[in-house]
C-alpha cells in the first residue's frame, strides 16, 4: 500500500529519520514508538504530506492519494469557545473530496453520519466539540479521520491525557476498524504493552537503533527487549 | 418611527451611509467569527491604523481616498500574515509598531495639508457625510465580492480556522485561504473606515462575533447570528445617531457594546 525508500526527513539541516526504508500493506496495525524527539511524528508527519521529505521516496500503491490518508493530529488544545459542533468537525473529514466544489455533496453528509453510527457517537452529533470529555472528543477525531478515509488512517499519540477507561475504550474501537474493515492502521504511541496486544507490527525509531518488525520477531528478539525497557522508561517520565 | 426613518432615507448622504454600512457590518462580522477564533483580531485593529496613514497620504495627493488605501491595507496584511506565520518575530508588538507609525504618518501628512483638526477627526471616529458616489459603488461591489467569496470558500475556511493541520493534510493549500481571509479583512475595514472611523472599526469584526460565541455554540449558527447581529445593531446606531445628533460611529459601537453585555449575561444565566 505504500512503500517508503530510504526516507531522510528532518527540521532544517538536521535530519530526524535517517535512511527509513518500509513496505506497508493493506491491513497492517503498525505501532510506532520511541522515546520522545526521536522523529515519531515528523515520520507521520511525512506519510500525510505536511512534512517534505529531504531525500528518499514515499511511494503510494493501489491509486492511494496523499490526501487519501485520513489523519489525527496529535492532542493539542482547541480554544475553549471554539464553536463547532460535532457533526460539522466530522463532515469537514471529507474536505479532501470537495477539490474546487465549494460544499458537501449528498454522500458525504450521509458517510459523516454513517460513521458517527459506526463509532456509537451519534447522539453527540448536535453536541458542541468543546463541551465534550476527552474520550469523546478523540472519537470525534477518530470519526473525521474515517470520513477522510476509509482504507488508511494516521494516529499521533491518540490516546495521550485520556483517562484509562477511554483509552481502552479507543483502542478497542480501532483495533476492530483494523480487524472488521481491514482499516490498516499507523498509531505513533508511548504505550509499548497495549502496541503488542493490538498491533500487526512495530517501528521503533529510536536514531541508529531504529527497526521495523513483526510483533511475533520483536517478542523473540533479545536486542529489541532492551529497546522496549528503554522506551518503557521514557513513558515513566 | 416609520417617519424618522422615511425623513432619514430622504437624504442622500445617509442612504449611501446605511448600504455602505450594512454592508460592510455585514461582511465585518462574518470575517470577524474568523479572525476572532484564529486569535487574528489585532491584526484587524492594526490595518484600520495603516488605513488612516493612508488616508492622509491620499488627502496630500489629493486622490480618491479608496484607491490609495485599499492597496496599502491589503499588501500590508498580506505583509502581517506572512509576519505572524514566521513566530521569530514577534506579531503583538509588530502591529503595536506599524499601527502607531500609521497614526503617525497619516496625522502628520494631513496637518501637512490643511493644518485644520476636522480632516482627523473625521478619518479617527468616522463621518456619515464621507462617502461620495464613487465610493458608494466601489463599496458594494468589494462586499458583494466579500460575501461570494465567504459562501463559496466557508467550508475550507471553517475548516482551516479549526484544525490546520487536518486541512494541510486534506491536501488544502491553507496558505491560500489564509491571505483570502486577510485581504477581504483589509478590503472591508478600508470600505468601512469611512463611516465607522478607523479607532473605531474593528470593533465591527470583534464584537458580534463575540456576542453571538456566548451563547452560540456551532460555527454556521454563530457566523449566521453574528451576521444579524451586527446588521441591527447598525440600524439601531445610525438612527440613534440621526434623532440625537451623535456620532454615528460611537453610537453604533456602544449599541454592539449593550447588546454583548445583554448576551453576557444571558450565558451566565443559562449556565447556572
Amino acid at each position: 500500500m505504500i512503500e517508503i525508500d530510504k526516507l531522510c526527513v528532518g527540521y532544517e539541516n538536521k535530519k530526524v529519520i535517517d535512511n527509513l526504508s518500509l513496505n506497508i500493506k493493506s491491513g497492517d496495525y503498525i505501532c510506532v514508538v520511541g522515546p520522545n524527539g526521536a522523529g515519531k511524528s515528523t515520520f507521520v508527519k511525512a506519510l500525510v504530506g505536511l512534512k517534505k521529505e529531504m531525500s528518499g521516496k514515499i511511494t503510494l500503491k493501489k491509486n492511494l492519494k496523499r490526501n487519501e490518508i485520513g489523519y489525527l493530529p496529535q492532542i493539542k488544545k482547541i480554544q475553549d469557545n471554539f464553536p463547532a459542533s460535532v457533526y460539522e468537525i466530522v463532515l469537514s473529514g471529507c474536505l479532501n473530496k470537495l477539490s474546487i466544489k465549494p460544499f458537501y455533496s449528498k454522500k458525504d453528509k450521509e458517510k459523516a453520519i454513517e460513521t458517527l453510527k459506526k463509532l456509537n457517537i451519534l447522539n453527540l452529533k448536535d453536541k458542541c466539540y468543546t463541551e465534550l470529555s476527552g474520550g469523546q472528543q478523540q472519537k470525534v477525531m477518530l470519526a473525521r479521520a474515517l470520513c477522510a478515509s476509509d482504507k488508511i488512517i494516521v494516529l499521533d499519540e491518540p490516546v495521550t491525557g485520556l483517562d484509562p477507561t477511554s483509552t481502552s475504550d479507543l483502542y478497542k474501537k480501532i483495533s476492530e476498524l483494523n480487524k472488521k474493515d481491514g482499516l490498516t492502521v499507523i498509531m505513533v504511541t508511548h504505550d509499548v504493552e497495549t502496541s503488542l496486544e493490538y498491533a500487526t507490527h512495530i517501528l521503533n525509531i529510536n536514531g541508529k537503533n531504529t527497526f521495523f518488525s513483526t510483533i511475533s520477531d520483536y517478542l523473540h528478539n533479545n536486542t529489541c527487549e532492551c529497546v522496549e525497557s528503554e522506551a518503557f522508561n521514557d513513558t515513566n517520565i | 418611527m416609520i417617519q424618522i426613518f422615511s425623513e432619514m432615507f430622504s437624504y442622500t448622504f445617509i442612504l449611501r451611509a446605511i448600504i455602505v454600512g450594512l454592508l460592510v457590518s455585514l461582511c465585518a462580522s462574518i470575517l470577524g467569527v474568523v479572525l476572532v477564533l484564529k486569535r487574528y483580531s489585532m491584526i484587524g485593529d492594526g490595518l484600520s491604523h495603516v488605513g488612516f496613514g493612508a488616508l492622509g497620504i491620499a488627502t496630500v495627493l489629493n486622490v480618491a481616498p479608496l484607491k490609495i488605501a485599499l492597496p496599502t491595507v491589503i499588501i500590508v496584511a498580506f505583509l502581517l500574515l506572512k509576519i505572524s506565520e514566521n513566530s521569530k518575530i514577534k506579531g503583538d508588538s509588530l502591529i503595536a509598531l506599524i499601527s502607531a507609525s500609521s497614526l503617525a504618518i497619516g496625522i502628520f501628512a494631513i496637518s501637512l495639508k490643511s493644518g485644520v483638526n476636522t480632516d482627523i477627526n473625521n478619518f479617527l471616529f468616522g463621518s456619515i457625510l464621507a462617502m461620495s458616489k464613487s465610493d458608494l459603488i466601489l463599496s458594494i461591489i468589494c462586499s458583494i465580492l466579500v460575501l461570494i467569496l465567504f459562501i463559496i470558500f466557508y467550508n475550507k475556511i471553517f475548516a482551516v480556522t479549526f484544525d490546520e493541520n487536518f486541512a494541510k493534510a486534506s491536501g488544502i493549500k491553507t496558505n491560500i485561504y489564509n491571505i483570502v481571509i486577510s485581504v477581504l479583512t483589509a478590503v472591508t475595514i478600508v470600505i468601512g473606515m469611512r463611516i465607522m472611523g478607523s479607532l473605531l472599526i474593528s470593533s465591527l469584526i470583534i464584537f458580534p462575533s463575540l456576542t453571538s460565541m456566548q451563547i452560540f455554540k456551532k460555527f454556521k449558527f454563530v457566523v449566521i447570528t453574528s451576521a444579524i447581529i451586527s446588521v441591527v445593531c447598525f440600524m439601531i446606531g445610525i438612527t440613534i445617531s440621526y434623532i440625537f445628533g451623535t456620532p454615528t460611529g460611537a453610537s453604533i459601537v456602544i449599541i454592539n457594546l449593550i447588546v454583548f453585555i445583554i448576551f453576557w449575561i444571558i450565558s451566565i444565566i443559562k449556565r447556572h
